[in-house]
């Protein structure tokens, strides 16, 4: 009866995300006095998972699943999940988990709590802290079914690292053609760029910057940093930067470790988007900025003075800490 | 093609967020109520279709009567009729279920809800709905096409985009980029006038069958003053990244 995680990776290498449900699986596990069994996707070398408390590891490897497909992933962790007697099952909240993870849970009949931050409150009842109203309250939610599917969120808990080994069995789900009924035609993906939902740092610009071609220091300073760049939405919607990177409600949530916003003022829609940021500095030259209300550290000054200053200060502490 | 829009009934974005009983209900007074961001996106997207492939596009919502203005709201966007399912939505699965039985009773070709809610924020029920009626199911959608019985559809993955076909019927979890912000539509005083003579049909549940409860609420600790830096003292930041919040 071990909890269940799910371990995403991309071209066979684990994503780091997977190494922190791993690590939520095996204090859950620990809780209910059990273990904790992880699947993987094509992925070759799963040894490392030991690490990460994962004791058992299925390994599908399947031409078919090479790339992501919500209803066979879903499929495949229901049948592990049957398999082991799982009454747990633990996932991230990346875009692809959080696509299969209701498919799996109606598959299941479980419960499903998403966006939860904390080890469980309780096992019996089981009752976890997950946020609401977009990071505004957190709401503590019992799941009542005897299977539970938890989404938790990235930099919720932390990677926590342990001795130990995986053993790795593999496992042939069944699949049937209906499982491939939504067909992935092509991916588009930026390679070699810090995605906004991977990335410890974020750095974020806004109207503050004036135009497009102001953006060098924001790149400048996510280089250094080795961060994700992003931006408000006005900057979004004038075409300075892609959609893609819109912070905000309507827009990427971000759960960083460490969130730099110059330039953005911090309308309530932006604020809801990074309130789950762990530190928080901001950088403008209104000191009435609302963002200065959200913020951990701030500095009330001009852009584009402070920011070239910063870079330079931070490429001096990244090589005197390399 | 038929065409169901789902959508929910939540909290304006600038709404104080509080509770009452104890900290187990949401505090409703005094707060506006909106169509959730994510599902007016859809619902634009829906009015496209309705008006270039002469899709017909009801609306639907599972709450209580207090969740009429805003389905009338959609209505007056362009709505042909709405459906209200006469019970509080309690949880994800709650609602999804009473979704697939309106799907299903309408034999609706597709349903486009948003991608989640921006009161409880569960991202569940357009997935959990897909799973229930054996439809294909698209998230995070941010373009659809449909020609015949084949949809096109591009969603947002982390750090990129997918193209992916699938047949109807289809439920999409839609978002922000299904049609832009500029495109969204306010009602006019036609629209308004209209939409008071469509029809909002109430039907009952069929069953409440829940499996989560939200036991009680909270809300973050009040955060602590910002720590101003002089920006011509820019190593007492780096020094409080790195050696305070650790986070460099």
């Amino acid at each position: 009866m071990s909890v269940l995680v799910y371990i995403e990776s991309e071209e066979g290498k684990f994503k780091k995300a997977s190494y922190e449900v791993a690590s939520y699986a095996k204090e859950v596990a620990g809780m209910m006095g059990t273990s904790v069994t992880a699947i993987t996707f094509n992925a070759e070398d799963v040894s490392e998972l030991g690490t990460y408390g994962v004791d058992k590891v299925l390994k599908v490897s399947n031409e078919k699943l090479k790339n992501f497909n919500a209803e066979a992933y879903s499929d495949a962790i229901k049948q592990a999940a049957e398999k082991e007697g799982s009454k747990v099952v633990v996932l991230s909240q990346s875009a692809n988990s959080k696509y299969l993870a209701p498919l799996l849970a109606v598959q299941l009949e479980a419960g499903y709590a998403s966006n939860v931050v904390a080890v469980p409150e309780s096992t019996d009842p089981f009752t976890v802290q997950r946020t609401a109203f977009t990071n505004k309250a957190f709401n503590f939610t019992k799941i009542d079914t005897d299977v539970k599917v938890i989404g938790l969120s990235k930099n919720a808990f932390g990677i926590k690292e342990v001795q130990g080994d995986a053993a790795a069995e593999d496992f042939s789900p069944s699949l049937s053609e209906e499982d491939f009924s939504v067909n992935v035609e092509s991916v588009d993906k930026a390679t070699n760029k810090v995605t906004i939902a991977d990335a410890e740092v974020v750095v974020s610009g806004g109207r503050g910057l004036k135009g497009p071609e102001n953006w060098g220091m924001i790149e400048e300073m996510a280089d250094i940093l080795g961060a994700a760049t992003a931006c408000s939405k006005p900057v979004s919607d004038m075409g300075w930067r892609p959609h893609s990177e819109h912070v905000g409600q309507t827009g990427k949530p971000v759960a960083s470790n460490l969130y730099i916003a110059v330039g953005i003022s911090g309308a309530i829609q932006h604020l809801a988007g990074i309130n789950a940021a762990k530190t928080k500095v901001v950088i403008n030259n209104d000191p009435e900025a609302p963002f200065f209300k959200a913020a951990d550290y701030g500095i009330v000054g001009d852009a584009f003075e402070v920011v070239p200053k910063l870079n330079e200060k931070l490429k001096e502490f990244k090589e005197k800490n390399a | 093609m038929k065409i169901l829009v789902c959508i929910s009934h939540v909290p304006d974005t600038t709404s104080k967020i509080n509770f009452t009983d104890g900290d187990t209900k949401f505090d409703t007074n005094g707060v506006q109520f909106v169509i959730n961001p994510n599902d007016e996106f859809g619902l634009t997207r829906a009015m496209w279709f309705k008006e270039k492939q002469g899709a017909s596009v009801d609306v639907v919502n599972v709450g209580g009567a207090e969740t009429e203005p805003t389905l009338r709201k959609a209505l007056a966007i362009g709505a042909d009729s709405a459906i209200r399912v006469n019970t509080p939505a309690t949880d994800g699965y709650q609602v999804a279920k009473e979704l697939a039985k309106v799907v299903k009773d309408g034999e609706y070709d597709l349903v486009i809800a948003g991608r989640e809610s921006i009161d409880y924020n569960g991202g569940m029920v357009p997935g959990m709905l897909a799973q229930l009626i054996k439809a294909n199911f698209v998230n995070n959608c941010i373009s659809l096409e449909i020609e015949g019985e084949k949809a096109k559809a591009i969603r947002e993955i982390d750090g990129g985009k997918e193209t992916l076909t699938a047949s109807l019927p289809l439920v999409i979890g839609g978002q922000k980029g299904l049609v832009e912000e500029s495109d969204l539509r306010i009602p006019n005083m036609r629209g308004i006038m209209q939409a008071r003579k469509k029809p909002l049909n109430v039907v009952e549940p069929a069953e409440t069958a829940t499996k989560t409860e939200a036991v009680k609420f909270e809300k973050p600790a009040p955060k602590g003053d910002v720590k101003l830096i002089d920006p011509d003292n820019l190593d007492e930041l780096i020094d409080l990244l790195h050696n305070e919040a650790k986070a460099i």
